[in-house]
């Protein structure tokens, strides 16, 4: 087993983007405000210091120039990391995104790569209000050409982000803002784990619970709950969302006969509705004992109010009653 | 006439690049009136003063980044009119393996970072190439083209600013045809040049008389220099084009009075009649020049036609690397 120590989740990144920057001298970091202050949630906290002001770029707020900076300067040679403030903000670079990383090397047959890594923070919790909390990962899913990566841990943060650093592919990498602080063992070694591959988080033979970013340890925290009542909850964090890990995601469903798949984003055309397509298109389900259920967030904005903000994203109460629903058939 | 300060063999090459251009646009036109093309195209035939001036300023190891009008630049930047007009006609053996069409035409060898169907959408990504440039201590430049339209973008701002703080190699050159599809420059903004926009940046600014090899020439050189070593330049060429928008153009928002005066102005003609009144070229030299122009868009027709079809099989081929 390779040495581990616990760090958080905004620790791990920083972690990842360190070694890996003293690794290759072609990694820099473009983004606002990720240089003297840290960045909006310090994940690049003291990068600056080591790396100087030449890799580690504060740049104007000019969403779209910096994105399309990132795809320039990883066609020409550097492998740029661009910290998008708040996920919301993505909406910015949309044309650079998905018209440009993703498609300029499918357009030119193949010619050109663009081995760049955007890194931005989503979803709610922070009462940030519906500009500020959203989960909009769904929409790049739905992009060739681009790879989507949402780490629940920080072991994963750290495997993932030095995988996607190393990717040829633009990868859009998604951290959830309440998962920073939270805390878990990290190899101190700077080994990428593979993009594509789902990771079971608790093994379990009576549900499948996908879940995806926060809804993770909430799914977790759910399956401790029902054990007590003799239900075997397996949860199942597919880590990438494109490519989507399907032959895991298809034999923990044929093992388990039912699924409840638990995302933050708005529950219409979010992920869960590809996870569940996916199961329902396979074999597995002639193993389903159940309906497939999804949990996903409100169909509103992410409203300001405690309460409401609550309301609009699964909670651990919700996967738990939604385990019992299916449970019970 | 006074002397050229150009090497003779260097003017005629110009000469022939235009040649080229023209007779591949206006081969392409016909292949499509022919119904031989699949798509549409977008021709800067008259523009191509501009492609050719600008690029004549660039080493080979430089890097443009391209329009949607964008034959002229990738010729003018060294690419194989073959692959060109097998991309043009979505062969296996075009440039992007039929992937991606006049629009989209790429030749990455040789610096050319591709056309771009997004108005101004090559601006931010010109800015990473500069970056780039600069990071790895390199001493080239990158010339991002954009039309008048683009102007109007906010990525025309973002980008400028961005070069402009960090001082990037790179050369921002305006290709200002009068019109974005059918708005008029003259209706899009309230000042006469959009050079002038580069005083909002802290950089230099000028415009030329696109229809002018030479002058387009000299003004990108100056630019050019500065790219390498000081920063950027927006540089603005007044030009003009023939033919419509694309090819759906009925062309309802000029008179012909105002496209034959520009006609009148020609680039071709122009550089031409210049070469020929400063003793470097004889009308029958100009002439052949002008035959083997066409013959190398013959052949590069030729080779185009004999290419295969893609395979279907491939079509999700190089979505990754």
């Amino acid at each position: 087993m390779p040495a581990t120590r616990a760090l958080s989740y905004a620790e791990a990144i920083r972690e990842a983007l360190r070694q890996e920057m003293r690794a290759d001298g072609r990694v820099v970091l473009l983004g606002e405000d990720i240089g003297v202050y840290g960045g909006a949630f310090g994940v690049t906290d003291g990068l600056l210091e080591e790396f100087g002001a030449s890799r580690v770029r504060d740049t104007p707020i000019s969403e779209a120039a910096i994105t399309g900076c990132a795809i320039g300067s990883a066609m020409t040679g550097l492998r740029p990391v661009l910290e998008i403030q708040f996920m919301d903000f993505i909406t910015l670079c949309m044309e650079q995104l998905v018209l440009q990383a993703a498609k300029v090397r499918y357009m030119f047959g193949g010619t050109t790569e663009v081995p760049m890594v955007l890194r931005t923070p989503a979803g709610a919790g922070t009462g940030a209000a519906a500009q500020h909390s959203g989960s909009l990962e769904s929409w790049f899913v739905h992009v060739p050409g681009l790879k989507v990566v949402a780490p629940s841990t920080p072991a994963d943060a750290k495997g993932l982000l030095l995988a996607a650093i190393r990717d040829p592919n633009p990868v859009i990498f998604v951290e959830h803002k309440l998962l920073y602080r939270t805390r878990g063992p990290v190899p101190e070694d700077a080994d990428a784990l593979p993009l594509g591959t789902a990771d079971v988080k608790r093994e379990g033979t009576d549900v499948t619970v996908v879940a995806t970013g926060v809804m993770v340890p909430r799914a977790l925290a759910a399956a401790e709950k029902v054990a007590g009542e003799g239900i075997s909850v397996e949860v199942l964090d597919p880590r990438t969302l494109r490519p989507l890990d399907t032959d895991t995601l298809v034999a923990s469903a044929r093992k388990t006969g039912r699924v409840v798949v638990v995302y933050e984003a708005v529950k219409t055309l979010g992920i869960g509705a590809e996870v569940a397509a996916r199961i329902a298109e396979s074999d597995a389900f002639y193993h389903l004992r159940a309906p497939i259920l999804r949990l996903g967030g409100a169909e509103s904005p992410i409203p300001y109010n405690r309460t409401l903000e609550r309301a609009a994203i699964p909670q651990e109460e919700d996967i738990v009653a939604a385990v019992r629903r299916v449970v019970a058939g | 006439m006074k002397t050229l300060p150009i090497p003779a063999e260097r003017l005629v090459a110009m000469l022939q690049a235009m040649l080229l251009i023209r007779a591949f646009e206006e081969r392409a036109e016909e292949l499509y009136a022919l119904g031989r093309v699949h798509g549409t195209m977008h021709l800067s035939i008259g523009q191509e003063a501009v492609a050719t001036g600008v690029c004549a300023a660039l080493r080979p190891d430089d890097y443009v980044l391209s329009t949607h009008r964008g034959h002229g630049h990738c010729l003018a930047k060294g690419a194989d009119p073959r692959l060109m007009m097998a991309e043009f006609l979505g062969k296996e053996t075009g440039y992007c393996r039929g992937r991606g069409g006049s629009m989209h035409i790429a030749d990455v060898r040789s610096g050319n970072l591709g056309a771009n169907g997004i108005v101004a959408g090559g601006l931010p990504i010109a800015t990473g190439v500069g970056l780039s440039i600069q990071l790895r201590k390199s001493s080239q430049v990158c010339v991002a083209f954009f039309g008048d339209g683009a102007a109007n973008e906010g990525a025309f701002h973002e980008s400028l600013n961005l070069a402009a703080i960090w001082d990037l190699p790179v050369v921002f050159v305006a290709e200002n045809n009068q019109y974005a599809m059918s708005m008029p420059v003259r209706k899009s903004m309230r000042i006469e040049r959009i050079s002038d926009r580069a005083a909002a940046y802290g950089i230099p600014g000028e415009t030329v008389d696109g229809t002018d090899v030479l002058a387009v020439h000299a003004a990108a050189g100056k630019a050019v220099d500065h790219a390498r070593g000081r920063g950027p330049t927006l540089l603005e060429c007044v030009t003009y084009r023939y033919k419509g928008h694309s090819k759906s153009d009925r062309q309802r928002y000029r008179t012909r009075e105002e496209v034959d005066a520009w006609r009148q102005r020609d680039p071709i003609a122009q550089f031409r009649s210049r070469l020929i009144a400063s003793g470097l070229l004889s009308e029958q030299d100009a002439g052949l020049l002008e035959a083997e122009a066409r013959t190398a868009i013959e052949d590069a027709v030729q080779f185009a036609e004999q290419g295969p079809e893609p395979d279907p099989a491939t079509v999700v081929d190089s979505v990754y690397a």
